[in-house]
């Protein structure tokens, strides 16, 4: 289980495949924090592959009671104990991924969503960018982010899931991948917007619209083109994220919101919907997100995610060191809809178990579950497996294989799990 | 209280292993697509009658500016896979090969060979393609001629997002000689051609009947 297998040599470039030439980034902890004005320690540098980074801790009073605590400020940071960083990071043309093993609950703090962008991410005044609706409309529009927010309001909880995710993990399984690398292109989020319908309503859309074309106002003017019925279903026009406005990285001032389909499509820092008659076939839905199967054929426009889990806690680079219960837990989503059931294993699937769903299981969001689990020192392999409304059950990676064959570059969402060994360390399952 | 945060870089090597080969035919059938269909959802009856205090069904909320039509010519660009909204313009193979050399093969290398993964192979016509063999052979590379189903897509990914250091910056006749030189360098279309609005519509990608609908659903198979 310990040794190493070289770095992947695939060959795609888009969405991840950098993701396992990274490594987690523990590797930048520094600092410290008390009430005695802060110490000052040094970082250490980089964890290599397979090497686990020297622990450094934080220097705090013997006993907080015994002294004055830090004053109020203006704005507010983790504890110098908790350092849950996105990884890698520095491209202009690449992603950083969400560090699942780290997070609780199922909402993404805004500095730790997901990133993927094609063309760095712009700055964008507010007072400036506008959202222009034309095309087969009545009356062509262009709205201000302001007017944009005198509209009525919604609030919904969706994930965003890249389209890439848990590539590396399908193509190149290792043990040493975290959760962060099998899955971190998935994140969480309480978005606050306007309903693209309503935007329709009052541009008046006609009646021979189809598709409308989405383009964001970055440097690569991303395009994509959507069908119209999504529109009347669930489509939003977002401008907060988490009860604040949205991030840069998140597509600041706004961003059309999907529910449930590929990240991708969910065009950031949008400035222009076109109403028209048939897709515009732009190279984001044909050389790329199109999905080829093994009959020799490649299906275009898979917007919807299917079911998919992954166990977060206990996960790679954990240690077990006390026998006894513990909750193996971890967050399951589906685009189509809600999240019915979640199975744990501790067995490598010869016998599965119906975890807890922590929450309101919501359609087209994570849900958090959970399964206690007593170890007592065996080895054991766990492996979740999430079920739909629909009834679609989350296929194991040789199930896909075969569905979809070993070169299929979207919409990963077999089976994946954590192998325990006698001694308490924990690495990734991949080949399910 | 000062949280400094120190970081280091891994950069990694990819290699690509790719093949050139000699030139096939495909089948020119458009492929039919077919809109996904979505039930009617939440925000179908969702108007201005079903917010309290709204002005009521079927009203508009006045909201919005008339669209400023110097601002919508400067973005409205996008042309869809008919052609219909080429611009005027022209552009020869030899013209795009000479430009290629001085603005695009610094990042996609002097025969479009690209550096991948960071800078895509833009030249590739594979004869292990013909089959489309995508999902069996992870390194058969999804380059113009071996998969791109649209020549359209390339005039409109070019006019909008490339050269990448100076996005928007080429003239339509430049990028009608860069998609010229693309599409010939694929084997698509001749050595010796121009292409105008005109003979872009006309061009057919060897591979577009290879895309076909989602035939996914929301049941209980995995497909
Ligand atoms: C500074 C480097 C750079 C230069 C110069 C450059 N490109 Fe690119 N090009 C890129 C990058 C990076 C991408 C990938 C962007 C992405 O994946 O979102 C790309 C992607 C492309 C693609 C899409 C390839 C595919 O398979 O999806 C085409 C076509 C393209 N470039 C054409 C050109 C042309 C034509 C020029 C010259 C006018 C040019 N590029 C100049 C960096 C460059």
């Amino acid at each position: 289980m310990t040794d190493h297998t070289p770095p992947t040599t695939d060959s795609h470039d888009d969405d991840n495949e950098s993701a396992t030439q990274h490594l987690s980034r523990r590797d930048l902890i520094s600092g410290a924090a008390g009430a005695l004005g802060g110490v000052m320690l040094g970082g250490l540098p980089m964890a290599l592959r397979g090497q686990q980074a020297m622990p450094i801790r934080p220097v705090v009073p013997v006993d907080a009671t015994k002294l004055q605590g830090a004053p109020t400020s203006p704005l507010g940071q983790r504890s110098a104990f908790e350092t849950p960083l996105r990884a890698p990071y520095g491209e202009t043309v690449g992603s950083s991924y969400t560090p699942l093993r780290e997070l609780a609950g199922t909402i993404t703090p805004a500095d730790l969503h997901f990133e993927r962008h094609h063309a760095g991410i712009p700055s964008l005044d507010p007072q400036r960018h506008t959202l222009t609706i034309h095309g087969l409309v009545d009356r062509p529009l262009t709205f201000t982010v302001h007017d944009i927010k005198r509209f009525p309001q919604v609030v919904r909880t969706y994930f965003v899931e890249c389209s890439g995710n848990t590539r590396s993990a399908y193509r190149a399984p290792r043990p040493d991948m975290t959760a962060q690398q099998v899955s971190g292109l998935v994140s969480t989020t309480e978005w606050t917007g306007v309903p693209l319908a309503t935007l329709f309503r009052e541009a008046g859309v006609k009646r021979e619209a189809k598709w409308f074309l989405a383009e964001g106002g970055d440097a690569c003017l991303l395009n994509r083109s959507v069908p119209i019925e999504k529109a009347w279903d669930d489509a939003l026009i977002v401008w907060a994220q988490n009860g604040e406005p949205l991030r840069p990285a998140q597509g600041y001032p706004l961003r059309l919101l999907l529910p449930g389909w590929e990240g991708n499509i969910n065009v950031k820092w949008i400035r222009r919907i076109e109403l028209g008659t048939r897709p515009w076939m732009t190279r984001w839905e044909t050389a790329k997100y199109t999905d080829p199967l093994p009959n020799g054929t490649a299906r275009i426009f898979t917007f919807e995610l299917d079911a998919k889990s992954i166990i977060t806690s206990p996960s790679h680079p954990d240690m077990i060191v006390e026998r006894g219960w513990r909750p193996v837990s971890g967050i399951a989503w589906s685009g189509r809809g809600r999240i019915a059931r979640v199975e744990v294993s501790t067995d490598g699937g010869r016998s599965w178990h119906d975890a807890e769903l922590l929450g309101p299981s919501l359609p087209k969001s994570t849900v958090r579950f959970q399964y206690l689990w007593e170890w007592r020192g065996e080895e054991a392999l766990l492996l979740s497996r999430a079920t739909d409304e629909a009834g679609f059950i989350q296929p194991t990676r040789a199930a896909m294989l075969v569905e979809r064959g070993p070169g299929t570059d979207y919409h990963f969402n077999h089976i994946v799990g954590w192998q325990v060994e006698r001694g308490g360390r924990v690495f990734f399952h991949g080949e399910t | 209280m000062t949280l400094r945060r120190i970081s280091l870089t891994v950069t990694a090597s990819l290699i690509l292993v790719a093949a050139c080969g000699g030139p096939t035919n495909g089948d020119a059938r458009p492929a039919a697509i077919v809109a996904p269909t979505t039930a009617m959802g939440a925000f179908a009856d969702y108007d201005a009658g079903a917010v309290p205090g709204g002005p009521g069904k079927g009203v508009r909320y006045q909201l919005g500016h008339r669209t400023d039509s110097a601002l919508l010519a400067m973005m409205n660009r996008d042309v869809g896979p008919d052609g219909a909204e080429l611009p005027e313009g022209r552009g020869t193979v030899a013209q795009g090969a000479a430009l290629f050399a001085t603005t695009c093969a610094s990042c996609h290398g002097k025969s479009g060979e690209g550096t991948p993964p960071a800078y895509p192979r833009l030249v590739g016509r594979d004869p292990r393609a013909e089959h489309f063999a995508f999902a069996r052979d992870p390194k058969l590379p999804r380059s113009i001629g071996n998969y791109w189903p649209y020549a359209t897509t390339l005039f409109d990914y070019i006019r909008r997002s490339m050269p990448f250091t100076a996005p928007g910056s080429l003239t339509d006749d430049q990028v009608y000689a860069l998609s010229a030189y693309l599409l010939a360098a694929n084997r698509i279309i001749s050595d010796t051609a121009a292409l105008d609005a005109a003979a872009l519509r006309k061009v057919r990608m060897p591979y577009q009947n290879r895309f076909v609908p989602d035939d996914r659903k929301p049941d209980k198979k995995v497909r």
